[in-house]
């Protein structure tokens, strides 16, 4: 994000009534209409003020009532800048409006709450944001429900963050129906929380509001680990689902790939070429203790765990060719679970741990096969394109998400499993590692976008798109990381 | 535009030195020994007791370095040796064979395209098929590794035909 790029695009707006997303550029264009959109939904507007009739009502001059809008868009755009990443294409989406006012103390404290919930819910693809950043609303305000239902939310969400004595902070929060005529309150929690935590806060407030309102569990305050590439220096990240709050892992001159998390989200699997050949580690996430799961002659890759946490699958190339084995998470003898003359890699467990899917050159070029976990008969799973690799199985085992090579471009594709239905989800063209949420409906994925590597996530169907925020230089090999235990 | 062609201009740079250290590390050793040696044939007042070290470690990297080149380059999506790097496979096993003691690493490399885990797969099959040249040239196994870097350690930066060509390689490596 550059500075001038912030500067620039209010003017437009000023000196343009028509909305159009070409205006904007591409990168971030739907969430400057967003950001627009909210403006447009304010109350002149909808009441059908014209900037034209506001300076006659107040006297001011219709210049110096554009300079006011402007800053007005400015100032929301600068404050919501980091959270606003999001796409949205295609249309008969159902989403359930939802207003976020801004909490008590966002203005002093060192995160903001009410902005973060709102990108955290706008990405889920389930959420549409009525706009309340304008409205300071507690978790103990008096509420008026039909004006929140007059601006077409059928929820809103009210709050506090409150420095204690002891230098925590006590993020509250509560959850209204404004449906009902008198509102109804869905309930609300406190989270007295270290200031490290405070971004934890309000993805565990985004996961109530989510479960609350679409019956399932909410994924905000789950961690993405990924690895970026900058000046020959590689850095295995833990971050928010969001990409935010970023910690390093593991810092290395030589390349790390494939991060895997553990079922329990306490350790990460990976491969790192610090001793000048691919070797699997397993590392504490919390301690930073690692050990060496696999490191035979040859290559050593494509680590992934077993649902029962105990088993790794890994790729050797210790008897020759890359075949897949699987070995015991405490070290150990690795045993061979099956057999080809050419590749076989990339395995991916089902979430009932019976069967492993993996990509194989068997057949004369890379496609998706699948076997017994224990090993077996082989069966082939892709039959499209020339060229699929990188399987993912959603956690309810109903979908693959993998990568399909379609015209030369590597495109992010799903599967239904039960059907073999295959679809095409994104626009880009160098789509990489697929990774799951836990609740199935999101799918992280590394691409390139102007260029430059980026971490997507999208919905299952494609229509909703989320940059994530995160560092600088290349950013790749994304893996979304199972449900923390509150 | 050019800001990033520098910056890769510069990546290719650092890329080339990292792994020119890697392959110069013998020599890099031996420089303590050096200087002991050159005072002792050079110095006009050179001491009754001194002693003319031979570096049997320098003899060694003399004869990598008359083994010539050490890249055996890949056509797209194959690891098929061609014959005209067969010259370059035969200097260096006569070289690892001279050595019984001496290691070496064979590094499959790809271009970008694809995915990472595909493509060190890939580079596997590169760094096999050296070996197994080698093999069949009576280097003991023991004595090669074949191990890849898939398309994390490209040659050439930049997504053209020429850079592509110079990543799908295979390095002998000695260690």
């Amino acid at each position: 994000m550059s500075p001038d790029r912030i500067l620039n695009w209010p003017i437009i707006v000023c000196s343009s009534t028509r909305l159009t997303t070409d205006m904007f550029g591409a990168e971030y264009g739907w969430s400057r209409v967003t950001l627009l959109l909210n403006w447009f939904q304010s109350d002149f507007y909808q009441r059908g003020f014209s900037v034209k009739m506001i300076s006659r009502l107040s006297h001011l001059s219709v210049r110096n009532l554009k300079r006011m809008l402007m800053g007005v868009v400015l100032v929301s755009s600068l404050s919501a800048w980091a959270q606003f990443r999001v796409e949205v294409s295609g249309v008969g989406l159902t989403q359930l409006p939802i207003a976020i006012a801004t909490f008590r103390g966002d203005d002093t404290a060192p995160q903001k709450i009410a902005a973060i919930i709102r990108a955290d819910l706008e990405r889920s693809g389930q959420f549409r944001n009525i706009d309340a950043t304008t409205s300071v609303i507690d978790e103990v305000a008096r509420l008026d429900a039909s004006v929140w239902r007059q601006k077409g939310a059928d929820s809103l969400v009210t709050g506090s963050v409150t420095r204690l004595v002891d230098g925590r902070y006590d993020v509250r929060f509560r959850l209204w129906d404004v449906v009902k005529a008198q509102g109804q309150d869905l309930g609300g929690q406190s989270f007295p929380v270290p200031q490290g935590d405070l971004r934890l806060a309000a993805h565990r407030i985004s996961d109530i509001i989510y479960e609350k309102l679409t019956g399932e569990k909410g994924i905000f305050s789950t961690r993405v680990a990924y690895i970026t590439k900058a000046a020959q220096r590689y850095n295995l990240w833990v971050a928010d689902s969001d990409g935010e709050n970023a910690q390093t892992a593991l810092t290395s001159p030589e390349p790390i790939i494939s991060p895997a998390w553990s079922p329990s989200g306490a350790q990460l699997a990976y491969v790192s070429f610090e001793s000048r050949k691919p070797v699997v580690y397993a590392h504490d996430v919390a301690s930073g203790k690692r050990r060496l799961i696999a490191n035979f002659r040859g290559s050593n890759s494509a680590p992934v765990w077993a649902p029962d946490g105990r088993t790794l699958a890994v790729t050797l190339s210790r008897d020759g060719g890359s075949q897949l084995y699987t070995i015991d998470a405490n070290g150990g003898e690795p045993r061979r679970l099956i057999q080809s003359s050419g590749i076989d890699t990339e395995p991916a467990y089902s979430p009932d741990g019976k069967t492993i899917f993996f990509v194989s050159d068997r057949g004369g070029a890379p496609q998706i096969y699948k076997t017994a976990a224990a090993g077996g008969n082989v069966e082939r799973v892709t039959f499209t394109g020339g060229y699929n690799i990188s399987p993912a199985i959603s956690p309810d085992g109903r979908w693959l998400a993998y990568i399909s090579r379609v015209n030369g471009a590597f495109k992010l594709h799903v599967m239904e499993l039960g059907t073999g239905l295959t679809a095409a989800i994104t626009d880009t063209t160098a789509d990489e590692s697929p990774s799951f949420a836990p609740n199935g409906r999101l799918i992280v994925y590394a691409t390139q976008q102007q260029g430059k590597e980026a971490l997507m996530t999208t919905t299952l169907d494609g229509k909703i798109k989320a940059r994530l925020g995160g560092q600088g230089g290349d950013i790749r090999e994304p893996d979304w990381g199972p449900f923390q235990k509150p | 535009m050019r800001r990033i062609l520098l910056v890769a201009g510069v990546a290719a740079l650092m890329a080339g030195c990292g792994s020119s250290v890697k392959l110069d590390n013998v020599p890099v050793e031996d420089k303590s020994g050096t200087p002991t040696s050159q005072s002792g044939v050079d110095g006009q007042n050179a001491a009754k007791s001194a002693v003319t070290g031979i570096d049997l470690n320098k003899a060694g990297q003399d004869a990598i370095n008359a083994a010539g080149p050490r890249v055996v380059y890949f056509d797209y999506d194959s690891f098929v040796v061609k014959p005209e790097y067969q010259a370059i496979i035969e200097a260096h096993s006569r070289v690892i064979k001279a050595d019984k003691n001496r290691k070496v690493a064979i590094e499959g490399h790809t271009d970008e395209r694809g995915g990472r885990e595909y493509n060190l797969a890939l580079g596997q099959k590169r760094a096999e098929a050296v070996r197994k040249a080698m093999g069949l040239l009576g280097v003991a196994d023991g004595q090669i590794e074949a191990v890849s870097f898939g398309k994390e350690k490209p040659a050439a930066q930049g997504s053209d035909e020429a850079a592509l060509a110079r990543n799908r390689r295979a390095e002998i490596s000695y260690r």
